[in-house]
């Protein structure tokens, strides 16, 4: 294909990546780099119904003339990334150069809101990416081997967590998982223990919101993995089974080496959209024992009297950071790949 | 969870002509122009939006968006010009982030043409210019069981540590496991939990004058130590739990005593509602004190409504004229026991008692600094470990201030 065709043909996808996904991401970075101006504060007579009080007051005035200057507010370089509410750094070479050993690093390390949410973005990520993926083969083998008759509802029913919003079925579990809901009751009753509760340890709302991000996240590799099941070349499979091997043998030898590059796509899409969970932490309102980035940027801006919007896009652009480290070694494979098949 | 009711401009929808009865058909508004109000979303505010909608005439639009994310609209929406809205009804901390970016007008001429009804202590003043018409005052007060404290033996209780006395003897008398409910979810209940205590002992949340954070004092400590007092009477899940939760908990019976919203105390009683055999023993009394002190550990809230200023001069006049008419003394006298209203004619009925009692008590209002938003941010995510039990008083404060220096940089009030 010409060069000019080949142009012709991706210039519109090269224009609405350029337009929703780099301009966009340019502007978080731009917007990261900048504080608020410096406030003018007066201090005024204030009247209400419950009598007068002095208090101090924004100057507007004073304001306008200088976000009219300057309409970003005061460049900061990266204060955003290095203060308290983000990298930290200031603090910790405090933690670590005065501490009382190992387990108090962690614990004042952990303390600071980016550390915390981090922590627990990072279990989720690695927990729920293999465990899914793991069950989203197990039932893509066993709907395999269904009589076809059976398939399509199986396939159907497996696949519904995916189709459920994420946030309804953070909330429909969160609702079972209560201490009257049918899932909290029974645990009560099968423990005897009547003041177990899912949600009031940090332990357990961790895990319940592991079990959930399996849950929802299962059917995608389940799908992606059947659709895999169904190129596998079954005269190597029956030769496999001529010569001796068993099931699992043939699942060990043949089916999985066969789904790898499969394997590949599906832990990079995984882990990219596990490292951006937001959904079952408001959902379960788990937001006093598991935190993650995409809760810190949406605290920053929403549900609050003043937004913050530097310290928000210092998260996003974080965020970002963080996916482009976990998704390197997959890239790197894939390029590899990649250039092996070339040659 | 985004409720949303909208009012078509020519057809009125019934239930606005169910609220407003024929007495209010005409509305008498002078000129022509569009009203679009932009409100949170409880009884209160929807009767005042129906009302104000049934201005509605051949020259008058009317719209109105109830809606509980109107906080993170009002910004934006008041910042285009012409703005979305031309009324937004706010409260006292709702209204910091519009003074400060200048997005609402002054009304004083408004006032003086149009407010005839208005009474002088519902004008909010800054620095000597009316921007806001103050229509109700709320406030989170005590919600009591009279069973179960008459079961228990104990009077209603009036401070803190008669609330922890009271819950001990219920929970020895074996009527109750967890007595105690509080909104303490993180976020914004948990925040304002700790606010109004610290309210209650007198102190203030800054150094005179400057955005310096001031709460790390004996006076905060105090007030954490009893917020977890409190959590060991409380239900196990009491983190999860936010104001809208507590009533549901209170209606299935399960609480003996909680801090409650006065805006909410209706629904708790509402014979058409309510669990009849809770509604029934259910009293209301003002805030608890804390630490020995006077003051009702409570914040005392106003709602109010505010014309932006991104609007023609024309819809400015619109708009205030239909926001006086749902805000009217007839409205008022229609619907007694929805809110603590500020207007004329007003009697406070069985429903308003807490947050009255708090304002007799001397409780302080919600803090307008434009920085206490930014306290409240930090409270909201910096107090979870501490009320979960996972770390000390002290180092929950330090985390406050630490959390709160970096925003307050951020947004330009310290250096």
């Amino acid at each position: 294909m010409p060069h000019r065709t080949f142009f012709a043909f991706i210039f519109p996808s090269i224009l609405a990546m350029v337009l929703f996904i780099t301009l966009p991401i340019v502007s978080v970075v731009v917007q990261s780099l900048f504080v608020q101006h410096e406030a003018v504060l007066i201090t005024v007579e204030n009247c209400g119904p419950f009598g007068c009080e002095n208090e101090t007051r924004v100057d507007t005035a004073a304001m306008e003339r200088l976000q009219a200057e300057r309409p970003l507010g005061q460049f900061a370089g990266f204060s955003n990334y290095l203060n308290r509410n983000h990298l930290a750094f200031d603090e910790i070479a405090v933690i670590l150069s005065d501490n009382d050993g190992l387990s108090d690093i962690a614990a004042r390390i952990f303390n600071l809101p980016l550390y915390k949410a981090l922590i627990f973005t990072l279990t989720f990520c690695f927990l729920v990416t293999p465990l899914a993926m793991a069950l989203g083969f197990a039932i893509a083998l066993a709907v395999n081997t269904l009589p076809s008759f059976w398939k399509g509802p199986v396939i159907f029913v497996s696949i519904l967590p995916m189709i459920i919003t994420p946030l309804i079925g953070s909330l429909i579990l969160s609702w079972m998982f209560n201490p009257s809901g049918i899932l909290g009751a029974s645990l009560q009753s099968l423990t005897g223990d009547p003041t177990l509760s899912l949600r009031a340890s940090p332990v357990l709302t961790w895990i319940v919101l592991l079990v959930y991000g399996v849950w929802t996240n299962g059917p995608f590799s389940f799908v992606v993995f059947y659709a895999g099941l169904q190129t596998v070349p079954q005269d190597t499979v029956e030769s496999a089974k001529i010569d001796g091997a068993s099931r699992w043998e043939v699942i060990h030898h043949v089916i999985i080496p066969h789904l790898a590059p499969l394997a590949t796509f599906v832990a990079l899409v995984q882990l990219m959209d596990n490292f951006r969970v937001f959904e079952p932490i408001v959902g379960f309102s788990a937001e006093a024992n598991a935190t993650s980035l995409s809760w810190l940027v949406f605290n920053d801006l929403v549900g609050q009297d003043s937004q913050l919007f530097g310290s928000a896009a210092a998260t996003s652009v974080i965020t970002i950071v963080g996916v482009l480290i976990l998704l390197a070694p997959v890239l790197r494979r894939t390029w590899r790949e990649f250039n092996q098949k070339v040659v | 969870m985004k409720i949303t009711r909208t009012f078509a401009a020519g057809a009125l929808s019934l239930a606005a002509l169910l609220t407003a009865s024929t007495a209010f058909a005409d509305c008498g508004i002078q000129g022509a122009g569009s009203v679009r109000i932009l409100s949170n979303d409880f009884e209160a505010l929807r009767i005042v939006n129906d009302v104000a909608a049934s201005c509605a005439t051949a020259d008058i639009t009317v719209t109105a968006n109830a809606t509980a994310e109107h906080k993170n609209i009002q910004g934006p929406a008041l910042t285009v010009n012409p703005a979305e809205y031309t009324v937004a009804v706010v409260a006292n901390n709702s209204i910091v982030p519009l003074l400060n970016d200048d997005l609402i007008r002054p009304l004083d001429d408004l006032v003086a043409k149009y407010g005839q009804s208005l009474q002088p202590n519902q004008l909010i003043k800054i620095d000597g210019k009316v921007m806001a018409i103050a229509f109700m005052g709320n406030g989170q007060h005590m919600f009591y069981r009279k069973d179960i404290l008459e079961k228990a033996g104990v009077a209603v209780p009036t401070s803190t540590e008669e609330v922890l006395a009271a819950a001990q003897a219920i929970k020895d008398a074996g009527l109750m496991d967890y007595p105690l409910a509080a909104s303490n979810k993180p976020g914004w209940d948990l925040a304002a939990e700790f606010v109004n205590l610290y309210l209650g002992t007198g102190d203030e949340f800054f150094a005179p004058g400057s955005a310096e954070l001031a709460i790390d004092n004996d006076n905060g400590r105090k007030v954490l130590e009893t917020m977890r007092a409190m959590t060991t009477f409380m239900n196990p899940d009491y983190l999860t739990y936010d104001a809208n939760e507590l009533n549901k908990l209170w209606d299935a019976g399960n609480v003996a005593i909680m801090n409650q919203w006065g805006s909410l105390a209706g629904a708790a009683t509402d014979p058409a509602k309510a669990n009849p055999e809770v509604a029934a023993n259910t009293g209301f009394s003002a805030a608890p004190t804390i630490g020995g002190g006077t003051i009702p550990g409570a914040a005392l809230w106003w709602d109010g409504f505010t014309i932006a200023k991104n609007i023609s001069d024309a819809d400015a006049e619109a708009s205030f004229q239909a926001m006086v008419k749902g805000i009217s003394p007839e409205t008022v006298a229609a619907n007694p026991n929805v809110a603590t209203w500020l207007v004329a004619g007003y009697e406070p009925g069985p429903t308003a008692v807490g947050v009255i009692g708090n304002a007799n008590g001397g409780a302080r209002a919600y803090p307008m600094q434009p920085y206490m938003g930014l306290l409240h941010t930090a409270l909201s995510a910096e107090l979870a470990d501490f009320i979960a039990g996972k770390e000390e008083a002290d180092q929950a404060l330090a985390d406050v201030k630490a959390a709160y220096d970096a925003a307050a940089k951020e947004g330009g009030f310290l250096k």
